[in-house]
């Protein structure tokens, strides 16, 4: 993004931020800058602080010392209400929509100076005129429901600007998009800057950094270490040692590739949903052997997640088979899948990967507690347990005030970490991992992917669905497509290519088949 | 001074301890606001309730007395507390406990007398985890509230009970109520009122925690509460679980019922429908879940029933007890708010401009 302004007041200034909790040091003397139709990229690991120096931004947490400047004036942001009154509004991860109301009533509620029985008709034009001003599709009469993560996310934005946000803060906007969607978001963000908005924008890819972003601001272990105006960095690796402090491998040592036995074998998968309708899963085949990392390409929502879920016992399929290390396992139930060998790193690791209230230690055991090395019958062996956990933690790095902690008060990426451990330790012939970097940081993305590869050369079969083609492409032996619940082909991964990919996940069949 | 909720960072043991006994504090202020409108001196009132539950050995035996169904009901209801099944209907299973228990003790005169009250028992547990296992099936098949069943089918069985006493099981002599028990097949007095159920509810106690804090099953029915999703993901069968958890903690209400019919009442009548279960749930949450804390909370309530009594005789209001147990449960659910937030004031960031 070109041209902006760096005169005059800037909208946000944040100075010597300190905030700690008990026993971390989130923000260490953060100081922060935004100008007037700036897009500042927040750049840095998970638990580098980058939302907590957002959520005090936007008054959910207190500084400890420091101050804030809006539009120049020194402010005390006690809650979202008072940041919302100056004009700062942030868009978190995870929606806050109110899924069986429509578009406009999720717009105008919680709003204060509502009358007792809003005005819908005004409201609706309103709405229509400000989508129709910064570009964002939606109709006011929609039900949540009914739209997709990036209609939602509009509107998020929507919700926003109807108040008279002039700063908006976008925390990972596009890890729940689409690539198209993304484009869209890129769209609407510089309407909004020829506008006179700006925008802070926490994100872990960094593509998107160079493409979004004026300025980027790298935080690490809960200091600043650089702010740079996007123009001056060179490209993606310079920025990612920015983040991590350490040169990241870009490209993963592997093993040759010598596939076995087919541990996985899927025939003529169908799923069907309840109540009728298009097919989930349309006819799937494949087979997954040792020692290769088979992946799974396609936009979220084409079924992937469905047939890792049929494969793991989760969900009933209508028709077709399942082998799992050559035996017939076609609608068992999970616990006779697990027996079976099979380790999952399930889509959605807080609510299926692991249990919050739970401690890490806990949480560890959770698949091994069954097995005579963690159980005498019926009775867990509670100090073996221990002794166990210490290990994992210390093998898989995973850091935590102790084994003791409640699993919920880890960052995503130590999460991710507790249950790949798991997983892996736990690993005996097949792993199935779902999106296992979805939304972390470049240390533990990379952390995940070596543990992936280190599966494969040891003899595993894994099966690794994705929605980032770069990732499949660098750890992946061979990639199918998923679209509208079928196979739309399988590729020699060091054959292809991005662009050959994101067609066929756009639905459109290769020439000359 | 304005002051806004913060979650904290962690659990605070600190509060987990503190709230349930603030609560207890703060039902007593309540209880003198109470007590005050109705025209009675709180002071002279909670002495008395003092002096009903403990002031002699006769009475701190019957306080022990009562608070071993209660006890039991406690932690009938914590098993399935512990799986997020909210089964409020430990009142109905402990009422099948007790219809178990008569049923044996009228109807299987074929068997020895001193085979009566272990058989009379196991029979009441049947009848109780039975109960409990209709409305955790329906939960588990067809996703049925589980609320709504246990509470509904509490006034089933108070009804059908009512109908036994009154007419199918009534006594040839007087107007309601069952023939008394043989008294050989009566439990056991060991302390003047006290009876040998406290040894069962002891017992269970030390087996529960065992249980739930030490094997398999209790690891799995704790995450079943926490994570339903993430259980079945690691493989943890929901729908067995929370028919084998409904299973247990209406056994356990069951016990509950035959245990208080062979050692109290020695027959079924007017007052099976005697409010343990429910006042079971307010010792659950009052726990936390923990079968020893339990011990103690039966206790509390069990004097402020005790203690209620006394009450009758002294003129009065005898309701006092209930009200009580009534009003600990409004402080202590609205204090469990500080186990996981604390109150943070605005005031301690000054104003200033540049």
């Amino acid at each position: 993004m070109e041209d902006r302004n760096t005169d005059g007041t800037p909208v946000v200034r944040m100075i010597d931020i300190t905030k700690t909790f008990p026993g971390v040091v989130a923000n260490d003397r953060v100081s922060l800058t935004l100008h007037k139709g700036e897009v500042l990229a927040l750049l840095g690991e998970n638990g580098a602080g980058k939302s907590t120096l957002m959520n005090m931004l936007i008054g959910l947490y207190q500084p400890d010392s420091g101050s804030i400047f809006i539009n120049g004036v020194h402010r005390q942001i006690h809650s979202p209400q008072d940041s919302m009154a100056l004009g700062i509004g942030m868009i978190h991860q995870e929606f806050m929509l109110v899924g069986n109301m429509s578009v406009a009533e999720n717009i105008v509620l919680g709003m204060k100076d509502l009358p007792f029985v809003p005005p819908m008709g005004e409201i609706k034009k309103k709405i229509t005129a400000l989508s129709k001003r910064y570009g964002l599709q939606v109709y006011p009469d929609k039900i949540i429901h009914d739209l997709s993560v990036g209609e939602q996310q509009r509107v998020e934005i929507l919700k926003l600007l109807y108040r008279g946000a002039d700063i908006l803060i976008l925390d990972e906007p596009t890890a729940v998009l689409t690539p198209g969607e993304s484009r869209d978001l890129n769209e609407i963000l510089k309407r909004m800057l020829s506008e006179g908005k700006s925008a802070i924008f926490i994100t872990h890819k960094m593509d998107e950094v160079m493409s979004f972003s004026h300025t980027v601001q790298v935080l690490r272990r809960g200091k600043s270490v650089a702010v740079k105006p996007t123009g001056d960095i060179a490209n993606v690796q310079e920025l990612a040692n920015m983040m991590v402090g350490r040169d990241v491998l870009f490209s993963l040592d592997r093993g040759p590739y010598e596939p076995g036995l087919a541990m996985v074998e899927v025939k003529d998968l169908v799923m069907l949903p309840i109540g009728g309708g298009k097919p989930i899963l349309d006819n799937v085949s494949f087979s997954v052997r040792s020692g290769e990392i088979f992946g799974i390409a396609g936009v979220a929502g084409n079924g992937q997640q469905q047939l890792t879920e049929a494969i793991t016992g989760l969900l009933h399929v209508d028709g077709g088979s399942i082998h799992l290390g050559g035996k017939n396992m076609t609608n068992k139930s999970p616990l006779a899948i697990i027996k079976g060998g099979v380790s999952h790193i399930p889509a959605d690791r807080g609510r299926m990967g692991v249990v919050g209230d739970m401690s890490v230690g806990e949480n560890l055991s959770m698949k091994k507690y069954r097995t005579a090395e963690l159980s005498h019958n019926a009775v867990m062996k509670k100090s073996r347990i221990r002794r166990f956990a210490e290990d994992l933690i210390e093998r898989f790095t995973i850091k935590t005030p102790s084994q003791d902690t409640s699993v919920k008060f880890l960052s995503g990426g130590n999460i991710q970490k507790t249950i790949l451990a798991r997983e892996i330790d736990f690993c005996r012939g097949i792993l199935i991992a779902v999106y296992p970097s979805r939304g972390l940081d470049v240390g533990a993305t990379e952390a995940v992917r070596q543990n992936l590869i280190k599966q494969r050369d040891q003899g595993s079969a894994v099966l690794l669905v994705s929605e980032e083609l770069e990732e499949l492409l660098m750890v992946a032996d061979r990639i199918a497509v998923m679209f509208e619940g079928r196979i739309m082909d399988i590729l020699d991964a060091n054959k292809t290519t991005t662009e050959e990919l994101g067609m066929l996940m756009a639905g459109v069949a290769r020439e000359g088949r | 001074m304005r002051t806004h909720l913060q979650k904290r960072d962690n659990r605070s043991m600190r509060m987990t301890i503190l709230v349930p006994i603030i609560s207890l504090l703060v039902s007593f202020l309540l209880g003198a606001l109470v007590l005050l409108l109705s025209k009675a001196n709180p002071l002279v009132t909670y002495q008395a309730m003092l002096k009903g539950a403990f002031g002699s050995q006769t009475k701190i035996q019957y306080t022990i007395a009562k608070a071993v169904p209660l006890l039991l009901c406690g932690l009938a209801v914590g098993v399935a507390f512990r799986l997020k099944f909210w089964n409020i209907g430990a009142e109905g299973q402990y009422i099948a406990g007790v219809i178990g228990i008569t049923w044996v003790m009228q109807f299987w005169t074929f068997l020895p007398v001193w085979l009566l009250l272990p058989i009379g028992m196991v029979v009441g547990v049947a009848c109780g985890a039975l109960w409990a296992a209709i409305p955790g099936f329906l939960k588990a098949q067809w996703s049925v509230d589980e609320t709504l069943t246990t509470l509904m089918m509490n006034y089933i069985i108070i009804g059908y009970a009512e109908y036994l006493y009154i007419n199918a099981w009534k006594a040839p002599r007087g107007n309601m109520g069952t023939i008394l028990y043989p008294e050989a097949a009566w439990l056991p007095r060991i302390w003047g009122r006290v009876h040998a159920g406290v040894y069962f509810a002891l017992a269970l106690v030390v087996v529960l925690y065992f249980i739930l804090y030490k094997t398999r099953w209790g690891f799995e029915l704790n995450m079943i509460g926490k994570n339903r999703r993430a259980a079945q993901c690691q493989g943890v069968c929901i729908k067995r679980n929370i028919v084998l958890g409904m299973l247990l903690s209406g056994a356990i209400a069951g016990l509950a019922g035959a245990i208080d019919s062979a050692a109290v009442t020695h027959q079924l009548t007017k007052g099976v429908n005697s409010g343990y279960g429910f006042t079971g749930i307010i010792i659950a949450w009052m726990s936390a879940l923990n079968p020893f804390v339990s011990i103690l909370v039966a206790l509390i309530m069990a004097a402020l029933e005790t203690g209620s009594d006394a009450l009758q005789i002294m003129k009065l209001p005898s309701a006092m007890g209930e009200v009580m147990q009534g009003l600990i449960l409004i402080p202590l659910l609205a204090g469990s708010v500080f186990i996981d937030y604390r109150l943070v004031s605005r005031a301690s960031h000054t104003e200033a401009t540049p």
